[in-house]
C-alpha cells in the first residue's frame, strides 16, 4: 500500500482512517424510510452520509403522449434532479447534462429488476430528488428508488442496491464521499440485484490498474450487499413492523 | 405543471356535500370554516444551505433552502442587495405535476411569496451591500413542493420565512482594490419583520381558511393577504376567475391579521428565532 504524498495524504491518516473517521471498508451512516410522501404510489427517503434524497413512484398509469406506450410492457421513466440548495454553490434548477445522463443510467439500473411485462400500455414514473448532495448521490438515489418501487407494489424480481468504491490517496476505499470524490483518483459506482448478483449499473471515472479494479469492484459489491440489508429492514419495518412509515419531519 | 388540477371529477361530485356542510359551518375534513390545519415547521434540515426549513401544513409539504453568493446589484439599485424567491412543484409532489419549467400558477405562487418578503421589508437589503454598485449579497430562496394538498401559498410563505430566519451568511473581508474575500465568520441576515401569508378560498357563498386540494378543486376564488408583525398588510393576491364581495375581502384581511399572529408564533418557534 503506497503512501501518497502531497495534499491527498491527509485523506487517509496514519491509522488508516479517512477524513470522516471511517475505515477504508466502511460505509457512511445510512437511514432509509419507506412511504414518506402521501400523494405518491410509493416513496422512500434515504440519508446516506450527508446525502438526503427522496424518491417517489407514480404508476403504472396511462401514458402521455399515447404514441410512446409499448404494446407488450410498461414504459419506465426516471428523473434525477438536484434541488437548487443541495450543493455548496446554488444549482440552476433546470436539468443539466449531468442530471440527464444520471436519469438514464438510473432507469437502466432499475429496469432489469422490474416485471414491466406485467403492465403493458402503461407508464411508471420514478422521481429522484436530491435535497442535499454528498457524493454517491446516484447510488443512494437508485437504492431509494428501488425501495419506492417495492412500496408502490410494482412486481419485481429483486431489489436494486447500489454503492460506490474508489481510489483515494492511493488506496482502494468503499463508499466515496464528496471530498474523496473530488480529491481522489477514481470512482466506481455500481448497482446490483443482490439475489442474483447481476450488475445493473457500472460507471468508472479515474484510473485503476487490474488489481485495483478487482479490489474496488469487490468493495463496491460488498457495499451493495450491506445497503440491501438496510433496504430489506426498512421495507419489513413498514409492512410487518410497528413503525408505520410516515416520517416525523426530521430530515 | 399546475399545482392543482382544475377539474377533478371526484371533487366536483363532492361539491353538493361540501355545500351542505358549509351551510352548517363545517367542512369535509371536520374543520370549522376559519380553522387551519396543523402547521409544523422544522428548520436547518439542509446543512449545505445557508438556511432551510421543512414545512407541513396538513398533508401539504414543502422544503425551502437559502443559498447566498456574491452578486452584482441592478444598475438602478446600486445600494441594495439581491433577493430572489423561486418555487417549483416537484413531479414527485402530485400525480398531476409534471417535470418542466414552472407554469403560470407556480410562478404566481413564487411571486406572491417574493412580494410578501420584499414589500414587508423583512430583509434590510440596504445592509446586504459590500461595495456600492459593485458587490452585494445575492440571497436565493428556492422552495420545492414535495406533496400537494392545497394552500401552497401559506406553506411556501411559512417555509420561505422560516428558512430566511435561520440563514447565516458568510462575512466578507473588503480591501481597497481587491475582490471580496470570504471569511469563516458568519452573520445573520438583517431581519426587520416577519411577514406571513394567510389564504382563504370562496366556495359558493362561504369563505374557508386554509383550503385542502379537494376544496381548491371546487373553489370559485382565492384570496391571500400577507401581514407583518407591525400590524401592516404588505401583499395581497386574489386568484381564479370568480369574484369576491367587499365584505368577503374585509373578512379575509381581518382573518389574515388574526391568524397571521398564530402562524408567526409557530414559525418563530420552528426557526428557533429570538429577536
Amino acid at each position: 500500500m503506497g503512501k501518497a504524498g502531497g495534499d491527498s495524504a491527509a485523506l487517509i491518516n496514519e491509522q488508516g482512517l479517512r477524513l470522516d473517521g471511517r475505515r477504508i471498508d466502511e460505509l457512511r451512516p445510512i437511514r432509509i424510510e419507506v412511504g414518506i410522501l402521501r400523494n405518491a404510489d410509493g416513496s422512500a427517503y434515504i440519508q446516506f452520509g450527508k446525502n438526503k434524497i427522496m424518491a417517489a413512484v407514480y404508476g403504472p398509469k396511462e401514458v402521455h403522449p399515447k404514441h410512446s406506450a409499448l404494446p407488450d410492457k410498461s414504459v419506465l421513466r426516471c428523473r434525477y434532479h438536484m434541488s437548487p440548495f443541495s450543493t455548496e454553490e446554488r444549482k440552476n434548477p433546470a436539468p443539466s447534462r449531468r442530471e440527464i445522463e444520471i436519469s438514464k443510467v438510473i432507469r437502466e439500473a432499475l429496469e432489469p429488476a422490474l416485471m414491466l411485462e406485467d403492465y403493458p400500455r402503461t407508464a411508471i414514473d420514478v422521481f429522484v430528488e436530491v435535497l442535499q448532495s454528498d457524493g454517491g448521490s446516484r447510488c443512494a438515489g437508485i437504492s431509494a428508488a428501488s425501495v419506492a418501487l417495492a412500496d408502490a407494489g410494482i412486481n419485481m424480481r429483486d431489489l436494486v442496491s447500489a454503492c460506490a468504491a474508489g481510489k483515494v490517496a492511493g488506496q482502494i476505499v468503499m463508499d466515496v464521499d464528496d471530498t474523496e470524490d473530488k480529491e481522489g483518483q477514481a470512482d466506481l459506482p455500481i448497482a446490483i440485484m443482490p439475489m442474483s448478483s447481476q450488475v445493473t449499473l457500472l460507471q468508472l471515472d479515474g484510473q485503476l490498474n487490474d488489481e485495483e479494479f478487482h479490489k474496488a469492484f469487490n468493495f463496491a459489491l460488498d457495499g451493495c450487499r450491506r445497503v440491501y440489508q438496510l433496504q430489506r429492514e426498512a421495507l419489513i419495518g413498514k409492512y410487518f413492523g410497528n413503525n408505520g412509515g410516515n416520517s416525523d419531519g426530521g430530515l | 405543471m399546475s399545482a392543482v388540477k382544475k377539474t377533478l371529477v371526484v371533487e366536483q361530485l363532492k361539491r353538493g356535500q361540501m355545500n351542505e356542510l358549509l351551510a352548517k359551518g363545517k367542512r369535509l375534513d371536520g374543520r370549522g370554516l376559519l380553522e387551519a390545519r396543523e402547521l409544523k415547521v422544522f428548520s436547518n434540515v439542509i446543512e449545505k444551505a445557508e438556511g432551510s426549513a421543512r414545512v407541513m401544513l396538513g398533508n401539504t409539504e414543502v422544503i425551502a433552502g437559502v443559498k447566498v453568493s456574491l452578486g452584482t446589484p441592478f444598475p438602478d439599485t446600486p445600494d441594495k442587495g439581491l433577493l430572489v424567491v423561486s418555487a417549483e412543484v416537484l413531479p414527485l409532489a402530485s400525480p398531476y405535476a409534471e417535470p418542466g419549467p414552472p407554469d403560470e400558477s407556480t410562478i404566481e405562487l413564487a411571486r406572491v411569496t417574493d412580494r410578501g418578503v420584499r414589500e414587508s421589508g423583512m430583509i434590510d437589503v440596504g445592509k446586504l451591500v459590500l461595495r456600492e454598485g459593485k458587490w452585494v449579497y445575492a440571497v436565493f430562496v428556492d422552495v420545492s413542493i414535495l406533496n400537494v394538498d392545497g394552500n401552497l401559498f401559506d406553506a411556501v410563505s411559512a417555509a420561505t420565512v422560516a428558512a430566511l430566519l435561520t440563514t447565516n451568511v458568510p462575512k466578507y473581508e473588503m480591501k481597497e482594490g481587491e475582490e471580496p474575500k470570504k471569511t469563516e465568520e458568519k452573520i445573520r441576515l438583517p431581519i426587520q419583520t416577519i411577514p406571513l401569508a394567510v389564504t382563504m378560498a370562496r366556495i359558493g357563498d362561504y369563505l374557508v381558511l386554509d383550503p385542502t386540494a379537494e376544496e381548491e378543486a371546487v373553489m370559485d376564488a382565492r384570496i391571500t393577504f400577507v401581514t407583518d408583525d407591525r400590524g401592516n398588510i404588505c401583499a395581497g393576491q386574489k386568484g381564479l376567475s370568480g369574484s369576491l364581495s367587499v365584505d368577503q375581502i374585509t373578512l379575509a384581511a381581518s382573518t389574515a391579521k388574526l391568524k397571521g399572529e398564530q402562524v408567526r408564533a409557530i414559525v418563530k418557534q420552528g426557526a428557533g428565532y429570538v429577536q
